[in-house]
């Protein structure tokens, strides 16, 4: 029998799906993953439970999304598990605010500049200070607010002259 | 405003009415891939594209669920994609407008990209809870290409001679084919009226301060372009069509 314990190994094994354009990024770090439930099936004796995982894509066009579905699939059935559902909802949508921390910390690391601000401001990239990820300066400029993909905009770093990019603030 | 039942037929024209204006705006902004003047601006132009095929899969699937549980069909979003015909689709005139030079193809984006902005900032309060959720998800998107467009219409309107010329042509060429917009089709009932009028004072405002900024004029002319809504198209729409659905259609159920 499934108990709330086991709703916890879920939550540490999806600690090991990474976002397959920012390899740094874990789903959770994401925050696209909204919710993880064991459920009772009616139809099945009460010992039966179907784990379901619901997600939230991030941008409505982003590729990573059914890439990241299957990930998700195969590593659960490399540990063991078979009832089980991913589920997609649009409701509330995906906001930046849900990454956590460290997934702030891993992006800088890894050379991109995290997200400034909370989502419901309606911000002016190019009127933001965003702090270049290669050597912290905030002298930086906007060149475009689409980027290599769609969670992400161009930045140039005017101190040490690195190009970035920058996790939109979405 | 009482909504009407969910799978009556005309909430599923709505949806695919604009899924299709999504769908198409994207295709002809993914012309642009590899041609853009600089490579940030391909860039922007291909990301725009990349939302709105997004937005139009929401809108498909949402609609292929609706017409599965009212009929036999077995409808899924690709099938409405890429089986359906010219007169099937629903968008309006302005989204299939060939992209013509940089302006132009500024231009449609700046007035589409308001249209969609302002309609889904009113359709994210509906009653229907997927169509909300979709028009709150995509709302964020559009974001960024409004901004991206208005900025540009003031670069070039506000430029040198030879762009505000182009942009003064480019008004000219595609400022019939707005009113289509706001001419409200049966379908689009579950808007109220006060939707309605809401989004289109919303949008002329904004065009009016853009192009003020930017040293354009609306037309005089009241000269109007229509019949995209209901599924009579230009000569455009087929040949959109037939480059996008040709896979599909020589290699039926073909996948990658």
């Amino acid at each position: 029998m499934k108990t709330v314990s086991s709703e916890k190994a879920i939550w540490h094994l999806l600690e090991s799906v990474s976002d397959p354009e920012i390899p740094v990024l874990s789903v959770i770090d994401l925050g696209i993953i909204r919710s993880v439930l064991f459920v009772r099936e009616n139809n099945h004796d009460s010992s039966d439970h179907q784990l379901v995982i619901t997600i939230t894509p991030t941008y409505t066009g982003c590729p990573a999304m059914d890439m990241i579905s299957k990930q998700i699939s195969s590593k659960l059935e490399e540990a063991g598990y078979q009832n089980f559902e991913i589920k997609q909802t649009l409701k509330p949508a995906w906001t930046t605010d849900w990454m956590t921390e460290t997934g702030k910390e891993k992006l800088r690391s890894y050379g991109i500049a995290a997200p400034v601000g909370k989502s419901f401001n309606n911000y002016d990239l190019s009127k933001l200070k965003i702090p270049c990820p290669q050597c912290g300066s905030e002298n930086t400029s906007m060149i475009s607010e689409f980027g290599s993909t769609s969670c992400k905009a161009l930045f140039k770093c005017l101190n040490c002259k690195e190009p970035f990019d920058y996790f939109k603030c979405h | 405003m009482k909504i009407k039942a969910k799978n009556d037929s005309a909430f599923i024209q709505y949806l695919l009415h604009l899924g299709d204006n999504a769908l198409i705006m994207s295709h002809r902004n993914s012309e642009w891939c590899g041609h853009g003047p600089a490579l940030e601006q391909d860039i922007a132009l291909t990301n725009i594209a990349l939302d709105q095929i997004g937005q139009a899969r929401n809108f498909y699937q949402y609609a292929a669920v609706l017409i599965n549980e009212s009929s036999n069909e077995k409808q899924t979003e690709d099938s409405l994609a890429y089986l359906r015909d010219a007169w099937d689709f629903k968008n309006c005139l302005l989204v299939e407008l060939p992209n013509g030079d940089w302006g132009q193809t500024i231009l449609k984006q700046f007035l589409i990209s308001a249209y969609q902005y302002y309609l889904y900032l009113e359709l994210q309060n509906i009653q229907d809870e997927q169509l909300a959720a979709i028009a709150a998800k995509s709302v964020k998107e559009l974001n960024y290409h409004l901004r991206w467009s208005a900025d540009w219409v003031m670069r070039l309107g506000d430029g040198t001679s030879e762009s505000k010329k182009r942009m003064t042509d480019a008004i000219d060429a595609v400022w019939s084919y707005t009113y289509e917009l706001f001419e409200v089709a049966e379908y689009e009932n579950i808007l109220s009226v006060e939707m309605q009028c809401k989004i289109r004072e919303a949008w002329i405002e904004k065009i009016k301060t853009v192009f003020g900024k930017a040293t354009l004029a609306i037309p005089n002319s009241q000269w109007k372009q229509r019949g995209g809504k209901l599924g009579v198209h230009t000569e455009h729409l087929g040949y959109i069509l037939a480059e996008m659905q040709f896979l599909q259609r020589a290699y039926p159920g073909s996948e990658w």
